[in-house]
C-alpha cells in the first residue's frame, strides 16, 4: 500500500509541477490542482497508513496506540483542501480576468512573438 | 502578561473591523474608511502596550480556545513579535491614511470596492503570522494575508496589474504547496506542531531519518525565502511592487519582512545547536543567499528606469541586509538587523508613499525617470532627498547605524572581508542609483503650465501620511540608544530561546469564571 500511494503522490506531484511549468493560464490552473492533490495525500500520509482503526477514543477498542489512527494529518488536511479550493477558485478568476482584458492566455498576458513585434516598432 | 488576553486583539481587532468595513463599503464608503482608520490607530495603541509589556524580557502566551499547550494553537508575544506588530501598525497607519487621500485618479481607496476590507485582513494575516507558536497555524495566517494581498493588489486594475498578480499568485500557491510539504513532513518526523515543542524533540528524531528531517527545514527555509525575496526567489517582488497602488505596495514593504522574521523565528527557535541533524542546517546558505540579494539589489537599482522599480529594489536591498544578519546568526548581528529592519521598513513604505505623489504631479511622465515638467520642485525634492539619503544608509539616519552595528559586529567572521566589501559596494551603488535619479528628476525638471501646478499639491491625507513616516524615519535615528537597546534584548532572547519554550509550553489554561458544564458534571 505504501509503494501505491507513494508512487501516486510521485506521478501527481510530477505532472502538477510539469503543468505549471508551461506557459499557458489554463495548464498552469490544471497544474496548480494537481499539486495540492498530491500535497492533501501527502499530508494525509503523514499520520502513516492504517486501516481499520478510528481517530476518536469512542470508548468501544482498548486504548492502545495502535488501535488509533493519527487524528491531527486529518485536520490538518481538512484545512489543506479548503484552502487550496479557494485559491484555485481565485487563480481561475484572476486568469480569466486576464485572458479577457489582455486578449491572451499566455501566462505573461501577452504572446511572446506579438511582444517581441510591439517592442521593435516602439524601438525598445 | 501571561494569559493576558491583550495578546489576541491584534488578530481579532482587524478580522472585526474587516468584517465591519464589508458591511459599511456599499452604504457609505467614508464610514468604512473611518472604522479603518481607527482600527489602525487602535492597533497601533494596543502594539505599543504590547512593546511596553514584552520590554522586560516576559514572554507571553495565549492559549486559544483554553487548551493545554502542545495539543492546542498558542500564541506567543515575545520582544521581537511585539516590535514586528509595532513596525506593521505604524506602516498600516500611513498607508490607510495616504489610501484615503486623492491621487491622479481619485481617492486611492474608491478605485475599487473592498480596499479597507482587504486591507484589515491582511494586517490580521500579518499580526497572526508574527504571534503564532504553532507551524500549521503560521500556514493559515500565511493564506489569510497573502489571499487579502491578491485582492489589495488587483485593486484599481490594469493589464499591467493583472498580468503581475497571475505571477504572484501562482508563484504563492506553488510556495504554500511546499509549506505544506514541508510542515507535514516536519509533523511525520517529530510528532507535533508547536514550534517550542518541535525544539525540545528535534533531538529524538532517529539518525536513520536525518536527511528527511534537514530536507524538511530547508524546505521551510525556501518557503519563507519566497517571502522575503531572497536570491534566487525574488524576481516576483519588482513586479508585484512595481505595479501595485501606492498604500498597497507601502504595506507590502512589511509583508517581505515577514519572511525574514520566519527565518529568523526558525533557524533561532527550532534549528539551533541542540535540533540534531536540522542544526545549523540554514547558516551555510543564507549569508551567501543575502549577499547575492544585495549585489543584485544594487545592480536591479542602478538598471531602473522608473522610480517605483527603484523603491522596489530597495526593498530587496533590505531583505539581503536582513537575510545576511540573520545568517550570520550572532547575537550583535541579529540585533543590527532587527534596528535596520525597523529603519528600512519606515524608509521604503515613506518612499514609496512619496513617488506616487510625485508621479502624480507629472502628469504623463508618471515615475519614469524622465526630464518632464513638475511643480513643486523645492518641497518634493527635500523629501526625496532626505529619504534617498536615509534608504542608501548614509549619515544621520538609522540606515547608517544600522549598518555600521552590522559590519561591527560581523568583524569575527572570517570572511568578513567579503561581507564588508558587499555591503559597502551595494551601499554606493544605491547611493548612485538614487543620486542619479534625483537629479533627473528635480534638477532637469521643467516649469510647469498652470494645470500641472495646481496637481501638484498632494492631498491632505497623503501629506499626513508622508508626514508620519518621515517623522518616524528621524525618530528612528533620533532614539536610536533606546530602541538599539531594545534590539540587543530581542536578539539574545531569540538566541536564548529558554524563556519562549517554557512560556509556551509551561502555560495553563485559565479557569473558566462561568463553567455551564458545572452543574451537568455535578448531576452524573
Amino acid at each position: 500500500m505504501e509503494a501505491l500511494l507513494a508512487l501516486f503522490i510521485g506521478v501527481t506531484a510530477g505532472s502538477g509541477v510539469f503543468l505549471l511549468l508551461r506557459a499557458r493560464t489554463f495548464d498552469v490552473v490544471l497544474g496548480m490542482t494537481l499539486l495540492s492533490y498530491a500535497v492533501n495525500v501527502f499530508i494525509f500520509a503523514t499520520g502513516r497508513l492504517a486501516i481499520n482503526t478510528a481517530p476518536i477514543i469512542d470508548g468501544s477498542r482498548t486504548t492502545a496506540l495502535a488501535q488509533y489512527a493519527d487524528p491531527l494529518p486529518q485536520a490538518l488536511v481538512l484545512t489543506a483542501i479548503v484552502i487550496g479550493f479557494a485559491m484555485t477558485a481565485l487563480l481561475l478568476v484572476i486568469a480569466l480576468r486576464t485572458r479577457a482584458e489582455a486578449q491572451s492566455d499566455h501566462v505573461d498576458g501577452r504572446e511572446p512573438d506579438a511582444s517581441v513585434a510591439a517592442s521593435s516598432e516602439t524601438g525598445q | 502578561m501571561n494569559g493576558s488576553n491583550l495578546i489576541i486583539a491584534p488578530i481579532v481587532l482587524p478580522l472585526l473591523a474587516g468584517a465591519v468595513a464589508l458591511l459599511l463599503e456599499r452604504r457609505s464608503p467614508r464610514a468604512a474608511a473611518a472604522v479603518s482608520i481607527l482600527t489602525t490607530l487602535a492597533l497601533c495603541g494596543i502594539s505599543i502596550r504590547l512593546v511596553a509589556a514584552a520590554a522586560d524580557g516576559a514572554v507571553g502566551a495565549y492559549l486559544l480556545g483554553n487548551w493545554p499547550a502542545p495539543f492546542g494553537i498558542v500564541l506567543a508575544l515575545d520582544m521581537l513579535s511585539a516590535l514586528m506588530l509595532l513596525l506593521a501598525s505604524i506602516v498600516a497607519v500611513a498607508s490607510v491614511i495616504y489610501a484615503c487621500g486623492r491621487g491622479a485618479h481619485g481617492r486611492h481607496d474608491e478605485r475599487s470596492r473592498h480596499f479597507h476590507a482587504l486591507f484589515q485582513f491582511q494586517l490580521m494575516g500579518l499580526n497572526g503570522a508574527f504571534l503564532t507558536a504553532d507551524l500549521f497555524n503560521l500556514f493559515v495566517f500565511f493564506e489569510v494575508l497573502l489571499i487579502a494581498s491578491y485582492g489589495l493588489l488587483l485593486h484599481g486594475a490594469g493589464v499591467e496589474r493583472l498580468r503581475a498578480s497571475v505571477h504572484y499568485v501562482v508563484f504563492n500557491l506553488a510556495g504554500s504547496a511546499l509549506f505544506l510539504i514541508a510542515v507535514s513532513t516536519l509533523y511525520g518526523l517529530v510528532g507535533t506542531l508547536n514550534m517550542a515543542d518541535v525544539a525540545q524533540r528535534m533531538a529524538n528524531v532517529p539518525a536513520g531519518s536525518a536527511g528527511l528531517l534537514q530536507a524538511a527545514a530547508l524546505l521551510l527555509i525556501v518557503v519563507f525565502g519566497v517571502k522575503a525575496a531572497i536570491f534566487p526567489l525574488y524576481f516576483w517582488l519588482t513586479d508585484t511592487y512595481g505595479a501595485a497602488t501606492a498604500p498597497v505596495a507601502a504595506l507590502f514593504v512589511i509583508m517581505t519582512k515577514v519572511g525574514v522574521y520566519c527565518i529568523a523565528r526558525t533557524t533561532t527557535l527550532m534549528f539551533a545547536a541542540d535540533a540534531g541533524a536540522a542544526a545549523f542546517v540554514a547558516e551555510p546558505w543564507l549569508s551567501w543567499l543575502a549577499l547575492a540579494t544585495l549585489a543584485l539589489a544594487a545592480f536591479g537599482a542602478l538598471a531602473a528606469t522608473h522610480l517605483r522599480r527603484l523603491v522596489a529594489y530597495l526593498v530587496l536591498a533590505s531583505a539581503g541586509m536582513l537575510l545576511l544578519a540573520v545568517g550570520l546568526g550572532s547575537a550583535g548581528t541579529i540585533s543590527a538587523g532587527l534596528f535596520y529592519l525597523v529603519h528600512s521598513t519606515v524608509v521604503t513604505a515613506a518612499l514609496f508613499l512619496l513617488v506616487d505623489s510625485l508621479a502624480a504631479s507629472r502628469g504623463e511622465a508618471g515615475d519614469h525617470m524622465v526630464p518632464a515638467p513638475m511643480a513643486s520642485v523645492g518641497g518634493y525634492g527635500t523629501l526625496y532627498f532626505m529619504l534617498a539619503v536615509a534608504a542608501a544608509g548614509l549619515p544621520p539616519f538609522g540606515g547608517f547605524l544600522g549598518k555600521s552595528l552590522l559590519l561591527v559586529a560581523s568583524r569575527s567572521e572570517s570572511w568578513a572581508v567579503g561581507v564588508w566589501a558587499v555591503v559597502l559596494l551595494s551601499s554606493l551603488g544605491m547611493v548612485v542609483a538614487l543620486a542619479r535619479a534625483g537629479s533627473t528628476v528635480f534638477w532637469k525638471a521643467e516649469s510647469p503650465n498652470a494645470m500641472q501646478s495646481a496637481a501638484a499639491r498632494a492631498s491632505a491625507p497623503g501629506r499626513g501620511a508622508l508626514a508620519l513616516l518621515t517623522f518616524a524615519a528621524c525618530g528612528v535615528a533620533l532614539w536610536a540608544g533606546p530602541i538599539a537597546r531594545y534590539t540587543d534584548a530581542a536578539a539574545r532572547q531569540l538566541l536564548e530561546r529558554k524563556d519562549y519554550v517554557a512560556a509556551v509550553l509551561g502555560a495553563k489554561p485559565a479557569l473558566p469564571a462561568w463553567n455551564p458544564r458545572a452543574n451537568m458534571d455535578k448531576a452524573k
